[in-house]
Order: C-alpha cells, then structure tokens, then sequence
C-alpha cells in the first residue's frame, strides 16, 4: 500500500462524512413532506406526478397496501422494459440497427428483472446489443425508479420504528416521487453535466469509424452516456452502458471522474442514516449505523487493498515487477486501468459491493482471490454496508432487530429497538428475509456447479452448466457463487467471465433477483407494519442503549457472523482455496 | 385494491417520458453546446480526418511507435465496439501463458532495455481500451523507439516527461502517459512513417 493510496481513500471517506448530515437533514425534511429549498422550483413537477397519477399524497397506506403498490410499479416498469427490449428494431434512437433476435425473450426476462430490482446485472454487452431508445427509456428510467423505490420503502421501515398505535406507514406513490422529483433528478442533473464536461459522452450519433495511425479501421462506439452514468452511481443501480462499465474511458474518463463516481455511490446510503435519526427523533441511532457501516467498509477496503497491491506471485516469479514504484503501480494490474491503478481500483471494487451498486472500474474476476473474496462477503452480508439506496438502511435495521434479539436472549430480556418491543413477528421476519437471500444463493450455485445439459440443447448451447467458465478449478466455482451472490444481493457486478446470456442463467439469475428484492423487502414491511402499531416504551435504567460503541460492535458482529456462519463452506470451496494454491505456484487449465 | 395498483402504469408511463425522453434528450442538447468536443468522444483530427479519440486506446505494432498495453476487446484487441478484460483468474494457465509470451516478445523487440517489467505493460486492462500506460513502460519502450527513429534516448526521455501526466489535482489516481498523444507528438517532431 501507498501513502498517496491510503490518503486517497481517506479522503472519500471525508467526503462522505461531511455529506452525511445536510444531505441526510433535507432528506427528511423531503420525506415528512415539508417545505425545502427546491420547493419554488420543483413543486410543479410534485403536483403534476400526483395529478397524472390520479392520488392524493396525504392518504396513508397500511403496510400491505404500501407493499401492493410497491409491486404494482415493479411490474409496470417490468413490462415497459420487456416491450421495449422486444421491439427495439422497430423503434426510434436505433442508429446500429440493432435487432429483435439479439434480444431473445430470456434476455429480455433477466434485464427487465435486473432493472426493476436495483441489481443491473448485464447478461448482454451494452455496445452491441441495445438501441439508444432502450438504454434511455428503459433503462435509464429503471435506474430512478428503483433508485426511488427503495429510498421509499426504507422511508416506510423507519416510520414504522417513529410511529407509535397507528396503522398506516405512509403513502408510497408520495415518497416515491418525492424520492425522484426532490433528490435523485436535481442529483443526477449536476452530476451527469459534470461528468460530461470531464469526457463522460453524451450524443445519439451513429458509432463513428476512424482511420487509426497505423492505418487500421476502429470504430468507436457512441451514446447518450452521461445522463444514464449520473443515476448509475447515484441510485447505486451500476448498470453500464457499455460491456466494461466504469472501466470504459467514456464511462470514468479521468481519476477525478473515478473519485466523484464513488462518492455518488456511498453519497444517499450514508445520508440515509441521518435521515433515520431524525425521523426517530434521536441522531445518535443514525450514526450509530454509520458507524457500523465505516468499521465494516474500512476493513473491506484494506483487505482488498491490501492483497491487490502484493499482486499475482505467479507473475512475479516470471519478471513482472509486483512492488510499487515512483513510475508504475505495481501490484495485479491485471484487468485494472492505467488511470486508476491499484488504490482507487481496490476502493471502488469495496465501494460497489458494499452499496448494491455493481458499477466495475476493473475486472473483477482477475482479482486475486481474497481481493474477490471481499466483494463476495460484501454481498453476502445481504448489501447492508451502507448498502444500496434504501436498501441498505431497511436491511440494517432488519440486522439491528437481529441484534437486539440476540443481545436480549444473553440478559433474558424482551428485546427493544427504539422504544419498541421485537417480539415473535418482527423477529421471525427478519429470518425469513435472511434465509431466503441465503437459500438463493446456495440452492442456486450448488444446482448450477453440477446440473449436466444436452450440447447445443436450448438451456445452455454449450454443455453442462459449468461449461460457460473462462476460469477452472476454485476459481472457476467462484465466478458462479459470485454470480448468485451478485443477484440476490441485487448487486449486479460479476467475474464475467461466466458467459450468462443463455436461457439457464438469464431465468434462475431473474428468479434470484426477484426473490432478493422481494422475499427480502416484503417481510421487512411486514414487520414495519407490527411495528407501526405497537406503543413506545419509555426508556429505563434496564434499557439497552443502541447508540453507543458496545451496540455498534454487537452490529457489527452480527452481520460478520451470520454472514460467515451462513457462507464459509462457500467461500471456502472458491476464494480461501484459490488463494493457497496459487501461493504454491498451482495453475489450471 | 384497484386504486394502489393503476397509480403504477400512469406514473411509469409518466417516469418513462420524463426521465427516458425528456431528460436525456435536455442533457444531451446542453452537452452539445456547452461541451461539444467531450461530448462527441474528445475525437482527435488529423488532416480534416478523425485519426482516434483521446480517451480511447489503439493498436500500435510499428516498432518507432510507443505500443500500448495487450487488450481483449475484439479479436485483435483496441476494438471500441466489444469492450472486455480477459477475465482471467489469477491461477488461470491462459494468463500465465499470455504473459509468457508477452514477456518473450518484450524482450525480443527491447534489446536495450534490461530493467524489470512495469506491472502495467504486460498485463490487459478491464476495458481493453485503456489509452495510457505507466511513464515507466514507457521509459521500457524508450530505448527501441529511439533506435528505430534514429533519435538520442535523451530526446525520447524528454517527450516522455512531456507527456506524463501527474496524479489530478496532485493526488488522485496514478502517473500515467497517453499512448496516442505520445505517438502523435513523435510524428509530428520527427515525422511520421
């Protein structure tokens, strides 16, 4: 590691910080309805969506009505981007032509499913399969709307902790366009015109060829780029617009891109924490959480880091320089840009996967393997490390119940959270939510490591399911565990060298979306809803308090535990083998 | 029940005018005229014909060129229609064997230079389209590139240093140099081939 390394990575943790309470204050001042500084501009657009929309804003939603909505915009967004996929050839912005038969309906299925989750996992590459028209009114539109989404839902779970004896949490088609019209559109604005001025492109020409100065044809694919990046990394989508995503130079031109990129990405998660403390009426609960968040991405970050810089030993041995030096960066440089290096590419590999972004500034699969080990257990820990927008928040909280759950049986107490009792229902939802994210996971990978299909056959054209790997052995098992783990935790990075775009995977990984998103957030309302009606308790000397360090440190090992209780056979068999062997010089074919 | 689920057609088929058309487009339209030049792909010309764009790398082969680093976008890498990585796994033989051969070949071609291998210029980037490599594999390029124009080494270092781009704004990212640019200077200040 390097000294300008480790400041570059303190210094975005500083720019997160100092963002953390303005951003988290008017967001709740958004959310209980209130007047902000934005009003005189954007109250209009507010009005308008409630007119087109047909609801009025101040009726309130019990939980299953809240969750009904919920699905009812998740599907429409699914079929919209369905539709539009299909028939891309005989739309409009298709200056390639690109045609219906490069979308076949499994295709279809699994971005639909990938875009409406919040997971913008890509079985396809952007830059020669999608016309403009998909990537602007499909997708792009997708990114804000489960962007808002899940800002609303982790609205609703906070209200649930504030409110006491009432019924309701809230309305959901008000915090969703709040969520859009006051934060993610104004956001994405600035950003995208930001990016565009430092290289990001953003044009709707036909891609351009060029005659290079050896005299080869390139051509150089274009786009309205810029304007889908901004929500990229701010709604922590991560869908790219071309195949290599943020490693694009058109997509992240510039370190300085590189930089602002993360701290879009861990910009709404962190402020999210504020934003629950003073809707609880108590800011220390808010940083409590972003404190468990930091121990648990600073730890990330120099593990992967860390392991990066000390690069490949077998490449070592054949002459390429592994340590730093004043003229190059050393370490894996393996699937990594010039640009960015080890420092900035390790971070943002810690920053994606910890927010459910899945945006990739390297390749991921050529990292070494405790360097991809750390992504993986991000996921794994079901993306509650700031987490993604929204995501991140109502699934903490689900780990906070846990928590206190656990803390409560060691003292033989009635757990409490925030002055309300966790009895049966909360606690029985909150594993159920995180024994169906694990179930995906492992019934998935452990069916698709060993599940034999016909050559040429329709499921998967080229043979048995594990016959889509570029890499064998342990690393080889790794792509496909990180593949589930990518999908359920709604994350949407990958070791891409899996080629994912056949029928079997684009179906079980949209399934494993959905019941990611889903099996996930309709428990957590459902406990929002029991919550919501129950009376606060006053606070007594008997109280556990859940601001402070020992209530950080119990979170915090809550997560790390069931986490590792649930996945270490995984990890195990995949990245904790690799790194071994390839320590002792073993290679695969 | 009907009223908390036809909200949701009205309000995607809203969302998807106003953020799949209308905000795009409105972008689009600002970038052209406030940036049109990053906008457009920072397209550099050369005799009234785009030759590449800054940002994007490209295949050099000759040896009075700098080369960049080995792509895996396309079939014969620097393809901007197909951006990859290799993918591969650090104990996959393919890298290693890649490696190898890139390592032969380096060697081969760079006589003079008797230095380490700059971690960079032997292993691919994650876009294969990485414009740039470290100023010390270019420094590795320095001796042959000299040789084949007929030029001191002293001459190739100061172009070099020239075109080595510092950290921005003094801290983030890595020191690096722009192959294109650094091979468009060469051609211009000792004519091209």
């Amino acid at each position: 590691m390097t000294s300008l390394g480790i400041a570059q990575i303190a210094l975005f943790y500083v720019l997160i910080l100092v963002c953390v309470k303005p951003l988290g204050a008017y967001m709740a001042t958004v959310f209980e309805g209130k007047r902000t500084f934005l009003h005189p501009a954007l109250r209009w657009l507010e009005v308008l969506t409630y007119k087109v929309m047909g609801v009025k804003p101040d009726v309130e939603q019990r939980w299953t009505q809240y969750t009904a909505s919920l699905i009812s915009f998740s599907i429409f967004g699914f079929l919209i981007v369905y539709l539009l996929e299909r028939a891309q050839a005989y739309l409009p912005f298709n200056p390639q032509n690109f045609g219906t038969p490069n979308v076949t309906p499994d295709l279809a299925f699994n971005t639909a499913a990938s875009f409406i989750t919040n997971t913008n996992w890509q079985s396809y590459s952007g830059e020669s399969t999608f016309s403009y028209l998909v990537q602007m009114a499909g997708l792009t539109v997708q990114n804000f709307a489960s962007a808002a989404a899940g800002i609303a839902i982790a609205i609703a779970v906070v209200r649930g902790f504030a409110r006491q004896e009432q019924r309701t949490i809230g309305n959901f088609w008000a915090d969703v366009t709040r969520a859009t019209v006051y934060v993610l559109l104004p956001l994405s604005i600035i950003s995208a015109l930001f990016l565009c001025s430092q290289g990001v492109i953003q044009n709707l020409k036909p891609y351009t060829t060029v005659t290079t100065v050896e005299g080869a044809k390139q051509t150089i694919a274009q786009g309205p780029v810029a304007s889908q990046e901004a929500i990229k990394e701010l709604g922590t989508n991560g869908g790219g617009f071309f195949n290599a995503n943020s490693s694009h130079p058109f997509e992240n031109p510039t370190p300085l891109t590189n930089m602002f990129q993360m701290f879009l990405i861990f910009l709404i998660p962190g402020a999210l924490t504020y934003t629950f403390g003073r809707m609880v009426g108590d800011t220390r609960q808010g940083w409590a959480i972003f404190a468990a968040f930091s121990v648990m991405f600073l730890i990330g970050v120099f593990v992967c880091y860390g392991f990066e810089q000390a690069g490949n030993p077998i490449l070592g041995k054949l002459g390429i320089q592994t340590a730093s030096t004043a003229g190059q960066a050393g370490g894996n440089m393996e699937g990594k840009e010039v640009r960015f290096g080890i420092a900035n590419s390790a971070l943002f590999t810690t920053v994606t996967t910890d927010a459910s972004c899945g945006a990739v500034n390297n390749a991921h699969d050529s990292l070494t393997p405790i360097a991809g080990l750390v992504p993986m257990f991000n996921i794994m820990t079901g993306e509650v490390i700031f987490g993604g927008v929204g995501a991140g928040l109502y699934g903490i909280l689900l780990y906070c119940i846990v928590a206190v759950f656990i803390a409560g049986l060691m003292v033989g107490r009635t757990p409490e959270y925030l002055g309300k009792k966790i009895e049966q229902k909360e606690v029985k939802m909150a594993m159920l939510a995180i024994i169906a994210t694990a179930v995906s996971i492992l019934v998935f990978s452990g069916i698709t490591s060993v599940i034999p299909f016909a050559k040429n056959g329709y499921w998967n054209a080229p043979g048995a399911a594990i016959a889509n790997l570029t890499n064998n052995g342990p690393h080889g098992f790794s792509e496909i565990l990180y593949a589930y783990v990518s999908a359920t935790g709604n994350n949407g990075s990958a070791f891409a060298g899996l080629s994912a775009n056949t029928p079997w995977y684009n179906l079980t990984l949209g399934i494993a979306m959905l019941m990611g998103r889903f099996l996930f957030l309709i428990p957590l309302l459902a406990a929002a809803g029991s919550l919501a009606a129950k009376k606060k308790i006053p606070v007594t000397s008997g109280t556990f308090p859940t601001h402070g360090p020992l209530f950080v440190g119990l979170l915090v090992g809550t997560v790390l535990i069931v986490g590792a209780l649930t996945f270490f056979p995984a990890l195990s068999l995949g990245p904790i083998v690799e790194h071994y062997l390839m320590q002792s010089g073993r290679i695969w074919s | 029940m009907w009223q908390q689920i036809l909200p949701g057609l009205r309000l995607k088929v809203f969302m998807t005018v106003l953020l799949g058309v209308i905000y795009p487009l409105a972008i689009t339209g600002i970038c052209q005229v406030l940036f049109p030049y990053k906008a457009n792909g920072s397209l550099i010309e050369s005799g009234g014909k785009a030759i590449g764009s800054e940002l994007i790398g490209q295949n050099f082969a000759k040896p009075w060129y700098f080369q960049p680093r080995p792509s895996a976008a396309g079939n014969d890498g620097y393809d901007a229609t197909a951006s990859t990585g290799s993918n591969f796994g650090p104990t996959n033989q393919n890298l290693i064997k890649r490696v190898q051969t890139s390592i032969e070949k380096f060697r081969k071609e760079n006589p003079d230079y008797t230095g380490s291998l700059p971690a960079d210029l032997l292993t691919a980037s994650g876009s294969g389209l990485d414009p740039h490599i470290s100023p010390a594999s270019a420094l590795a390029q320095a001796p042959r590139v000299a040789k084949a124009r007929g030029i001191g080494m002293d001459e190739a270092n100061r172009l070099i240093s020239r075109f080595a781009e510092k950290p921005d704004l003094g801290i983030l990212g890595e020191p690096r140099v722009n192959v294109l640019l650094l091979n468009l200077a060469l051609d211009r200040e000792y004519g091209g081939r």
